[in-house]
Order: structure tokens, then C-alpha cells, then sequence
């Protein structure tokens, strides 16, 4: 069963940093917000690695953290070989782990964090995660910045990063449970179509999580995916309904959430910052919600694989927040 | 579910493109792009007496100069998806590839970075332009135009 819960792990604070077209969207209460894709660096690689050690620094200097107290950085981002993360862990003198899942990268971050805690009684976890539009394009999509139409199914990685410590110090949010994802492809090879590439991996690992918990998915106040977007959460609801026969009432998608309609996006938004930034500076923001559970989509893919003719697999990670 | 009724039920709610639309406005927008160099091309020849030939050089050369300005300035990743493909096709688009690959890689390096990127996309451009004219060639000496 790759379902546990915790007992006693708590996500004690965060510190945010959005990009310059999300400061305008409906993100509201975010930490700080960049002007500019460069943010005063010569490139757009050392951008994001600004950006990370930006949250870092000043989630350490809130919670008058000196590095020697920090047990574990966990980092993460999409560029190749992770190399934003470890330029930025080089930066501390904190052991280190990087992880990729693309855009379930947080949501990874956050259960071994929190499994490190609950398990192997590290006392303080960092985590980090980052994704910068100009980076992320290079990666991914064209080869150059090219600005080439798009269809109505593709979606913009979100510009921003986000670090959270995790820890045994009793706060607001409590880690309760989690649910580690399997990788699912449905034959999908579409990579501008990746609401439907992730969709059925949010719905493995949702089912999954219901189950091995025995609850309904009632149970939560709002089920909030990552980077589904607007065309996916409604394959996604589709697919619980028919596949599973559950009728998601609750449910958000974080990359439809972001921004606004004016702001051309097309599907939503996406990228492993999209879900936490909708999560800490717009879900949370409402206190509307107690029983939160946050899933992390990610779709496995290279551009070498794409361009091979292979389809595209996808896996998601639940972990289920308790807000007071 | 089996992977083909997923498929099914991701084409039911995958929003269709409006096609006919793009098509049109590519059309005038490309069209747009032509009476431009047309415009050119005559007043090089009334202004300086070119002959045909020459103008159309002088032409494609001014364009894709004003292209490349204009990537610089940013033009272009506002417009190319207003104007859908009507921009990318003619010269203009060849031009901005060029020049948003240059300014894109320029920091890793002048041989690594510029050097080695400058044609990603445009290569594809170059590459089956230079095998087309050849076949067309063939063609032309074969019929004996």
C-alpha cells in the first residue's frame, strides 16, 4: 500500500515568489512578485536559480533558521539534470536531495519531506520548487521562442517558486495522509494536449488514495489537481464518473485557477509552481476549506521521446492537508 | 476503460480549432505581407531604376532586416498567434526564427550557443527549400520550360 498517514507532520510556513504575469492574475498574498523574466540575472537559468534561493533564504531568515538547523533540502525544477535545484542547494550547507517528477515535483517534495519526519525523525525540511516560462519553453516545447500559434488544449507553465518547511512543530496546516502515484499511459502523444496525458494518472491515484483510506470522496472540503487545465479537469471528471462512478462536486483544478481569462493562456496554467502558488496565495487565502486534498500531475516526457512517435506517460502524487 | 474509449471521451472534449478562421485570417494577413513587398519592389524600381530582379533582392532583404528589428522589439510574440500562420510563412517568419534563436542562445556561447542554434528551426526551412528548388529545377529542364 503506498497510502500512509501521519501522525504528527506539519507544514510550519512557506515563502512565495510569482512571475510578472502572475502578479496580475488571481493570485493575492503572495511574498514577493518579479517584474521581469530576468529578475536582475543575465540569464533566465540564473533567473530561477535567483528565484529559489530567493525563497529559501527568506523562509530560513523568517523562521530564524541557520543552516546547521536544517536537516534536509529538498529541491526541485524542469530544467535538464534538475540543474536550477543544484545550483541552488550548492549554495547551503544543507544535505540535499533532488527529485523530478515534472509537474508533481511539489507534491513529491512534500511526501518525502514529510515521510522523513514522520519516519526517519529528521526535525526541519526544506523543500523548494520552481518553474520559470522561458526555461520550461526551451525544454519543452519549440526549440526557440517563436511565439507559434497554439491550440486551445495547451497550457502555459507558470512562472514562480515556492519554498515550505516542514516539520514536527505543531502549526496550522497538518500533513494527515498520502498516496504515491503509479505511472499511467494511455497512448496519448499529444504534447500539447497534456490534460489528457495526466487526467487518468489524477484519477489512478485518487481512487487509489480513497480506497486505501476507505473514504468517500466527500470526505474532502475541495480535491484541488495541479496542472490539469480547463480542458482536463473535465476529462478528469468524466473519466471518475465513468470509469469509477464518482461524481466530483469538490473539485478544483490549480492550472484553470490561475489566471485570468483575459490573460490568453488558453487551457490554464501548468508547471510544478502552478499548484502550490494557487494553493498558498488563493485556496487558503478563502479559509473556506479544512480538509484539502492536493494532487500533483505530472506528465513523464522528453522532447527526444516525443519526437520519437512515443506516447506520453503520466503520474500523479496525492498528500492531503488539514488546515485550521 | 480501454485506451480507445479514452481517446474517445479526450476528442469529445478537446475544443475544436477554428480552422476556417485561422485559414482567413492567415490569408490576409500573408496577402497583407505580399502588397507590402509588391509596394516595395515598385518603388525601388521607380526611385532607382532597378530591374525587376534586383528589386526583389533589395526587397527580401529589407523585410527580413525589418523582421529581425522587429523580433528584437519583441513584435512578434505578441502578434504571430493573433495572425496565425500568416506571419511564420513568408520571409518574415524565417527571419524572426533566425533572429529569436541568435538572441535565445547567444549567452551559451558564440560557437556552443549561437553558432550551434542560430538554424534550429530555420535549417528545416533551409535544408528542404534547397532539395525543393533542386526537384523543381529537374522538373523545369525535364519539361523544357
Amino acid at each position: 500500500m503506498s497510502s500512509r498517514k501521519y501522525k504528527n507532520v506539519y507544514l510550519n510556513d512557506y515563502f512565495t515568489i510569482v512571475g510578472p504575469l502572475e502578479k496580475m492574475s488571481h493570485l493575492k498574498k503572495y511574498n514577493l512578485a518579479m517584474d521581469d523574466y530576468y529578475y536582475k540575472e543575465k540569464t533566465f537559468e540564473q533567473a530561477e536559480v535567483k528565484m529559489q534561493n530567493t525563497v529559501v533564504s527568506n523562509l530560513m531568515k523568517n523562521n530564524f533558521l541557520n543552516e546547521g538547523e536544517v536537516d534536509l533540502l529538498v529541491g526541485g525544477d524542469l530544467t535538464n539534470q534538475i540543474a536550477v535545484s543544484n545550483y541552488n542547494a550548492k549554495n547551503y550547507n544543507i544535505p540535499f536531495l533532488g527529485v523530478y517528477s515534472a509537474c508533481a515535483t511539489f507534491v513529491e517534495e512534500l511526501i518525502l519531506a514529510s515521510n522523513f519526519v514522520e519516519c526517519s525523525g529528521l526535525k526541519k525540511v526544506i523543500t523548494v520548487v520552481s518553474s520559470h516560462n522561458l526555461t520550461a519553453e526551451k525544454q519543452f516545447r519549440y526549440p526557440v521562442e517563436y511565439g507559434a500559434p497554439r491550440p486551445h488544449t495547451s497550457t502555459f507553465t507558470t512562472t514562480g517558486a515556492i519554498a515550505t518547511l516542514i516539520g514536527k512543530k505543531i502549526s496550522k496546516i497538518k500533513m494527515e495522509s498520502s498516496t504515491i502515484g503509479i505511472p499511467i499511459d494511455m497512448d496519448i502523444s499529444d504534447a500539447n494536449h497534456m490534460g489528457a496525458v495526466m487526467a487518468p494518472a489524477a484519477a489512478s491515484t485518487l481512487m487509489r488514495h480513497l480506497t486505501d483510506l476507505k473514504r468517500d470522496a466527500s470526505y474532502y472540503d475541495l480535491i484541488l489537481t495541479g496542472d490539469l487545465g480547463c480542458v482536463g479537469s473535465k476529462i478528469l471528471k468524466e473519466y471518475m464518473e465513468k470509469n469509477y462512478n464518482i461524481q466530483l462536486k469538490n473539485y478544483m483544478d490549480a492550472g484553470c485557477e490561475l489566471f485570468l481569462d483575459s490573460q490568453e493562456v488558453y487551457a490554464g496554467g501548468s508547471g510544478p509552481a502552478c499548484l502550490p502558488l494557487v494553493l498558498f496565495c488563493k485556496i487558503l487565502n478563502s479559509k473556506k476549506y479544512k480538509k484539502i486534498l492536493i494532487i500533483g500531475t505530472g506528465a513523464l516526457h522528453s522532447t527526444t521521446f516525443v519526437n520519437q512517435k512515443s506516447s506520453i506517460p503520466a503520474i500523479a502524487h496525492a498528500i492531503s492537508l488539514e488546515v485550521e | 476503460m480501454t485506451k480507445e474509449d479514452y481517446k474517445k471521451l479526450v476528442s469529445k472534449h478537446t475544443p475544436r480549432e477554428p480552422k476556417l478562421r485561422n485559414i482567413v485570417v492567415a490569408f490576409f494577413v500573408g496577402g497583407l505581407i505580399g502588397f507590402f513587398g509588391e509596394f516595395i519592389i515598385f518603388m525601388l524600381q521607380e526611385s532607382f531604376g532597378m530591374s525587376k530582379v534586383i528589386a526583389g533582392m533589395w526587397t527580401a532583404l529589407i523585410i527580413i532586416a525589418i523582421s529581425s528589428i522587429l523580433t528584437a522589439f519583441g513584435f512578434f510574440d505578441n502578434w504571430v498567434n493573433k495572425c496565425k500562420c500568416g506571419l511564420i510563412i513568408p520571409t518574415t517568419g524565417f527571419a524572426h526564427s533566425v533572429t529569436g534563436s541568435a538572441l535565445d542562445y547567444k549567452k551559451d556561447g558564440l560557437i556552443t550557443g549561437l553558432g550551434a542554434n542560430i538554424f534550429k528551426l530555420a535549417g528545416s526551412v533551409i535544408l528542404y527549400g534547397v532539395i525543393s528548388a533542386f526537384i523543381l529545377a529537374i522538373v523545369r529542364v525535364v519539361i523544357g520550360v
